[in-house]
């Protein structure tokens, strides 16, 4: 039992919302995890080199995880997620990401992970499916799953916890929207969030609320949006809208999803200082901070109004 | 004058002649259709899209755009597949407000195409309007389409070879007039058959083994001529047989039948679906090569993002199946010079290819 069998997960895409899930559901089956370390740009050139130009970004990156993890551990777990909820969809980049991997790099021991839920294969399937890959049986890659989930859930409502701590704060409060990828990847997200922290603002993440009627609060901007994770993001500004002081739409060059939502967002809302920042592989800082900080002075001069010198 | 009903639809290719038959004959609305594409159009649409949209949508909005200052006041767009199905709500929401007053309509509930709902759809614009008279005429829509693509695979099979010039144009032309007066399924019937015979008899001069290249690809550029600059038409002046997939039978009725044996036959390259047509277009280079085509001619807008995750599944496969391929990627500002350097050059390619082997 020494030598235990090893599964790499590339920490880039779907981890950042399925990671704690999947982690806990191999760690409850016994195996060792190794997770590719942050994005650095190193990462993004690696990626680059195995895709087309005009493939997204958050793709590119996921190539270059991809290829760090290689010859590292015994599998890799590259996930497959077509559809979520019936009629709804995602963008079709995560339902070519497993045959659009296995063709780049040859011979790679992928774990199988597929959900499609149109073609009735829940998530639970894809978990007993993947134990079963592996030589459990369902029964405890069943339970493994369950516990898994149970603290899934746990490290939500924790991060809700902190979320609140931060609204209830007297700083500005900027929702930050974007695909969970994006905003805590350390090459696209965490560098707004840093130079947003550093103008003394807290960030309100959009991939963390209470989503008990996420449905009714996205069709408030968009009635017919069928992608469930841009559903998600709607459903986080109408959410956070009137607590928060103004929005940062963050978006990678070219989504696909985010180019057509974005324009209905900033067509739909009017009564709240809304920017659109694209990133693109030769991101310049310095244009990034200019806005930035342009943004913030313009939110900061519409609180001063609101709320004249003396209260 | 308020309350006359006036209709448009956005342009793919030759497709306007069956639409505007239907909406014709359900609706008792008068019919505009949209002017035909130029440039002034897209850099209509372009001007008022968000900046990274892919190309249909650029074209889309401009032929709406045009199509209101003429007067329109139901508008219809379609959907489905990828971003495509999305594109109704947008589309609407600019158009909103750029001071437009119309009604929307989009064909498709959500990303599926129903009867029920296209029902819905015209009894709401003509509440006359009685179930059978809507499966009649949607039904012998559906048929003129098919019979349409089936005599567009010859024309390209043939076009390039014609001796007299335009005489397959000028038949094509004399057809959609004579399809559209017909209002039954047999004297449809009859006329395709007329029509395919005489097409067949226009003399043409073809070698036995002249060059032959497929067309795969994104289906708005693939089916409207305008957006991938008039390709069809340049192959054709280069005497090569074309052959395309797509076309609006394809994406309707046969493609539902075909995806599970596609997806056997490329068995070591896909194991899943990729979104809208990317397996379908792996799985084409194999049947090509199968059927002794020359070179592959891989085609769409700028930023489709199911081609893009499809490209390097069909590089390898090509690649692996020895398939000369060339990726074109239009843009609102592809030049139109630089396509045409790119094609002769591949046509030399194919061409010295070709001798070698005989």
């Amino acid at each position: 039992m020494n030598d235990r069998i090893k599964i790499g997960i590339p920490k880039a895409l779907l981890f950042y919302k399925y990671g704690n899930l999947w982690i806990n559901f191999f760690e409850n089956l016994g195996f060792d995890i190794i997770i590719s370390p942050d994005t650095n740009l190193e990462t993004l050139e690696k990626g680059k080199l195995k895709l087309d130009d005009e493939a997204c970004l958050s793709l590119k990156i996921f190539m270059g995880h991809v290829e760090y993890l290689i010859d590292k551990c015994d599998y890799i777990l590259i996930p497959r997620i077509a559809c979520l909820n019936k009629h709804e969809k995602l963008c079709t980049n995560f339902s070519a990401l497993y045959d659009l991997t296995k063709n780049l790099f040859q011979d790679l021991p992928i774990l199988h992970y597929n959900v499609d839920v149109d073609h009735h294969d829940s998530e639970l399937f894809a978990f007993l499916d993947m134990g079963k890959e592996l030589g459990f049986s369902y029964f405890d890659s069943m339970s493994a799953y369950r516990d898994a989930l149970h603290y899934q859930k746990q490290q939500q409502t924790l991060k809700l916890k902190k979320q609140m701590e931060k609204l209830r704060s007297d700083n500005l409060k900027i929702l930050m929207v974007a695909h969970p990828y994006n905003l805590h990847d350390e090459l696209i997200g965490k560098q707004i969030q840093t130079l947003l922290e550093k103008e003394g603002v807290s960030v309100i993440y959009s991939d963390c609320y209470d989503e008990s009627n996420l449905e009714e609060e996205a069709k408030v901007i968009s009635p017919k949006s069928y992608w469930t994770y841009n559903q998600e993001l709607l459903g986080a500004i109408v959410h956070y809208k009137k607590r928060v002081d103004g929005i940062i739409l963050l978006t990678t060059f070219p989504c696909g999803p985010d180019s057509l939502t974005n324009e209905m967002c900033l067509h739909k809302i009017k009564d709240k200082p809304i920017i659109n920042l694209i990133i693109d592989e030769l991101n310049s800082e310095n244009g990034l901070t200019t806005r930035i900080e342009s943004f913030i002075d313009i939110i900061k001069e519409k609180k001063k109004r609101r709320n004249p010198v003396g209260k | 004058m308020e309350n006359k009903k006036v209709i448009s639809f956005p342009h793919l290719g030759n497709y306007y002649i069956p639409i505007k038959y239907l909406l014709n004959h359900l609706t008792h609305a008068e019919v505009v259709e949209c002017p035909p594409i130029t440039k002034k159009t897209v850099e209509l649409g372009s001007k008022y899209s968000p900046d990274f949209v892919c190309l249909p949508f650029k074209y889309n909005l401009g032929n709406f755009i045009e199509a209101l200052e003429q007067g329109a006041n139901i508008l219809m767009q379609a959907g489905g597949g990828c971003r495509f199905g999305y594109y109704a709500d947008v589309q609407e929401q600019i158009l909103k407000d750029l001071g437009y007053h119309f009604k929307f309509f989009c064909l498709n509930d959500k990303d599926h195409l129903t009867v029920t709902y296209l029902y819905h759809i015209f009894k709401s614009i003509n509440p006359k309007l009685h179930f059978f008279k809507f499966a009649h005429y949607t039904l012998l829509t559906l048929l003129m389409i098919n019979y349409m693509d089936r005599i567009d695979r010859i024309i390209r099979a043939n076009i390039g070879f014609e001796i007299e010039e335009n005489s397959f144009v000028h038949l094509q032309q004399e057809m959609w007039k004579n399809f559209t007066k017909k209002k039954h399924f047999i004297t449809l019937t009859k006329s395709y058959f007329h029509y395919k015979r005489k097409m067949k008899k226009i003399p043409v001069r073809k070698e036995e083994n002249c060059l032959k290249v497929g067309i795969i690809g994104e289906l708005y550029t693939s089916m409207e001529p305008f957006s991938s600059y008039f390709l069809e038409k340049q192959l054709a002046k280069m005497n090569i047989e074309v052959k395309r997939f797509t076309d609006i039978s394809y994406l309707l009725v046969t493609k539902r039948f075909k995806v599970k044996g596609l997806l056997k036959q490329i068995k070591k390259y896909c194991t899943y679906q990729i979104g809208a047509d990317g397996m379908d277009n792996v799985a084409r280079v194999k049947l090509l090569k199968k059927q002794n085509y020359d070179g592959i001619i891989h085609i769409k807008p700028f930023g489709c993002t199911p081609e893009i995750g499809a490209m390097p599944i069909i590089q390898r496969i090509s690649s692996d199946l020895d398939m000369p391929i060339i990726f074109f990627s239009f843009d609102t500002q592809t030049s139109e010079e630089g396509i045409k350097t790119r094609l002769e050059a591949f046509y030399d390619m194919l061409k010295m290819r070709k001798e070698k082997k005989s």
